[in-house]
């Protein structure tokens, strides 16, 4: 039995044979009708679920870190413009230029990893032909075509003051101004939108780690773009200044700190996916470098490079964060398990509900592959 | 009913009577899809090169792969049908010696320079009965789901619904984003290598729109691949299923056939012989965008939680 191809043994009469427990790394966890786990477990494993020949069902994103790091630098533009624009209306001038500045440069760099992304990037303008509500990507394109325009009208009308006061040029430096103030409170009504929507472009995809994230991913992407916001302003920006970047660095810190644990610890199998080799080591330094940055954010409100270094780590927590769920996912996919667990106790429990618990000769559930319609219970449209 | 420009309610979610009406295509087209009986199969992976030929599919990859004689591996964006092999041993527990008298020449011992051939009759008629090998072969293609994650993520409109009510994707237009690829359930759309772009069965568009079938249909020499209106393969379906079951087959069922399932039902239904992960397929797949309206509101609710976050910020103390 040891040496047949994995996931083929299950047989009618063989008994519940089948399946080598693919992934299944860590003992304890998610190993239900385990029996011992001695040396003697190699002989004859348990059956924890089935597979072709363990091979992933899902394909994995095909996406690079492009996107990763875009995950990562839609986030500060998100939460720069947002400070910035209360640099604007409380009189901030350093904090609103360095924010601006931050944010068209961000926004920049975002633009660049998406397109570099593309199969073909030549063809990036085919993301304007629809306006497509089903497609979170879509949403997003004219989410940051309206980001993009209004953070860059608000950093370059900081350039005002460096244009002659007569002729075409003076009267540029005129409306450059309010321009600027259009542009800054625009670029801070979408920010929200930029900094979550990334959060539902992840989950709305089979990818066990993002789907089963997002009821939380959202809380994760928005905390995180504060934090990494905050964390540029303290970088940039002159003490007196930095007052709401701190208050501001600790919010995001908490939201993200606190969501990463949740998707960490509280979804299920799709959990397991965080402590796969390279996620849990990005989540860990994320966790590291976030609660360091806050707690620095705190203390050093006398010193410009105690500022720094926390701004700095609250940016490098902002980007593990984002690494570490674009890695889960990943590794979510590649494994079936993780695919094919949960849905395979979906369909038992829902067999067993409609009572029509057909067997196989070996016992396992048949009716849940195919429910009969006349069993009048529908599925359960489960509302998250 | 008759307002097209506003989705139905079961648009994205839930059993719906023709996909292609959903998406504004007038009733005069039938859906069609496939019916895959993997119980006919004979795995000669006809379907494979038919697929590979019309649709001018690059090689992608001479491996062997040691499952089986699946060499194929997955569908990809190469590979738009795929023959999957299991070779199930049906075996009962092994024979036990329970010391018994026996007949025959007396035990001798065994010279490790001249091991005996497996005498093939101990292994099939073992005294629990007979041991043997169940083939599994199953010919797997797209779905053609009637609620298409791919086709719901696709943010250029380069993925579309025909009036045949499958999904296909525009080459002229698809510029590589990839959103598609982790979005469908089953794993079947996928990136070509060195193009860029997402590429996946189109149901042989080119073909059926002149009245021709598939060409995987029109190759499959065991009538495996069924070409049809969907509503008369799923009669087909549960005909052949009922008439599995009838003659002892029990382990037979349908995948893909249930409007009610996660996906709304399958374009291309399949009738198999064992659980569907066993061929690689989910048990329970269902569309990511049931939980899109979920998902942006939460979207919405962490979005009014950062101005509100950088709202507090700012007021306290000057600083």
């Amino acid at each position: 039995m040891t040496t047949q191809v994995p996931g083929t043994e299950g047989t009618p009469e063989g008994g519940r044979l089948a399946g080598r427990r693919f992934g299944a790394r860590r003992g304890g966890r998610g190993g239900r009708g385990g029996g011992g786990r001695g040396g003697e477990e190699l002989q004859v494993p348990p059956a924890e679920f089935r597979s072709y020949y363990g091979r992933a069902i899902l394909k994995p994103p095909v996406w690079k870190h492009d996107i990763a790091a875009y995950l990562f630098t839609g986030g500060l533009a998100a939460g720069s413009s947002l400070l910035a624009a209360g640099g604007q209306a409380t009189g901030r001038a350093d904090l609103r230029r360095a924010g601006r500045a931050t944010s068209l440069g961000a926004v920049l760099a975002s633009a660049y990893f998406l397109i570099a992304d593309l199969g073909r990037p030549e063809r990036f303008h085919h993301m304007l032909r629809v306006v497509k509500p089903t497609s979170p990507m879509s949403i997003g394109t004219w989410i940051l075509t309206t980001f993009g325009p209004a953070s860059g009208v608000a950093a370059l009308s900081e350039l005002a003051p460096l244009l002659p006061e007569r002729g075409v040029l003076g009267v540029a430096r005129r409306l450059l101004g309010p321009a600027g103030t259009v542009g800054g409170w625009g670029a801070a009504a979408t920010a929200p939108a930029l900094a979550t929507y990334t959060a539902v472009l992840l989950a709305d995809t089979a990818t066990p780690a993002w789907h089963e994230s997002h009821p939380y991913l959202p809380f994760v992407f928005g905390g995180s773009a504060l934090a990494s916001g905050a964390g540029a302003t303290l970088i940039s920006t002159p003490l007196d200044q930095t007052g709401p970047a701190r208050r501001l660095a600790v919010i995001g810190a908490t939201a993200e700190l606190a969501g990463s644990h949740v998707l960490e610890h509280r979804l299920g199998l799709a959990s397991e996916a965080f402590s796969e080799e390279v996620p849990r080591r990005l989540m860990r330094a994320a966790r590291y470098l976030t609660a360091a940055g806050a707690l620095g954010a705190v203390l050093s409100r006398r010193s410009r490079v105690g500022s720094a270094l926390a701004g700095a780590a609250l940016l490098g927590g902002s980007l593990c964060t984002r690494f570490g769920v674009y890695e889960a996912g990943k590794a979510s996919s590649r494994d079936p398990r993780y695919t094919v667990v949960p849905q395979r106790e979906r369909l038992d429990r829902l067999a067993e509900q409609n009572g029509a618990a057909a067997r196989t000769p070996d016992g396992r559930l048949l009716a849940g592959d195919h429910v009969p319609q006349d069993e009048a219970a529908r599925r359960p449209r489960t509302e998250p | 009913m008759g307002r097209t420009d506003v989705p139905e309610r079961n648009s994205f979610y839930g059993p719906l009577e023709s996909p292609a009406v959903d998406a504004g295509w007038d009733e005069s087209t039938s859906r069609m899809g496939f019916f895959t009986d993997t119980s006919v199969c004979i795995g000669c992976k006809a379907c494979e090169v038919a697929c590979k030929e019309w649709n001018l599919l690059e090689e992608d990859g001479l491996s062997m792969l040691g499952m089986s004689y699946d060499n194929t591996g997955m569908l990809s964006a190469d590979s738009w049908r795929h023959v999957a092999f299991i070779e199930q041993k049906v075996a009962r527990k092994p024979p036990t010696d329970l010391g018994m008298p026996q007949v025959g020449p007396p035990p001798t011992q065994v010279d490790p320079q001249n091991m005996p051939l497996p005498d093939l009759d101990a292994t099939t008629q073992s005294p629990d009965g007979p041991v043997d090998v169940r083939w599994l072969m199953s010919s797997d293609v797209c779905k053609h789901c009637t609620h298409a994650a791919c086709l719901d993520v696709c943010p250029t409109g380069s993925l579309f619904r025909t009036e045949f009510g499958t999904v296909v994707v525009q080459e002229d237009i698809c510029n590589g984003c990839g959103y598609c690829i982790p979005a469908c359930p089953y794993g079947v759309i996928d990136q070509r290598k060195g193009d860029g772009r997402a590429w996946k069965c189109t149901l042989c568009y080119d073909r059926i729109g002149d009245g021709l079938m598939p060409a995987c249909a029109t190759a499959c020499p065991t009538k495996s691949i069924q070409y049809g209106p969907l509503e008369e393969l799923r009669e087909t379906a549960a005909k052949r299923v009922g008439h599995l079951r009838e003659s002892g087959v029990e382990e037979a069922r349908l995948y893909g056939d249930d409007p009610d399932d996660g996906v709304g039902g399958t374009g291309s239904i399949f009738l198999l012989l064992d659980q569907p992960e066993v061929y690689g397929l989910p048990p329970d797949p269902v569309v990511t965008t049931r939980d899109l309206p979920a998902m942006w509101r939460r979207a919405a609710m962490a979005g009014v939680g950062m101005l509100a976050a950088t709202a507090v910020a700012f007021v306290g103390r000057r600083s």
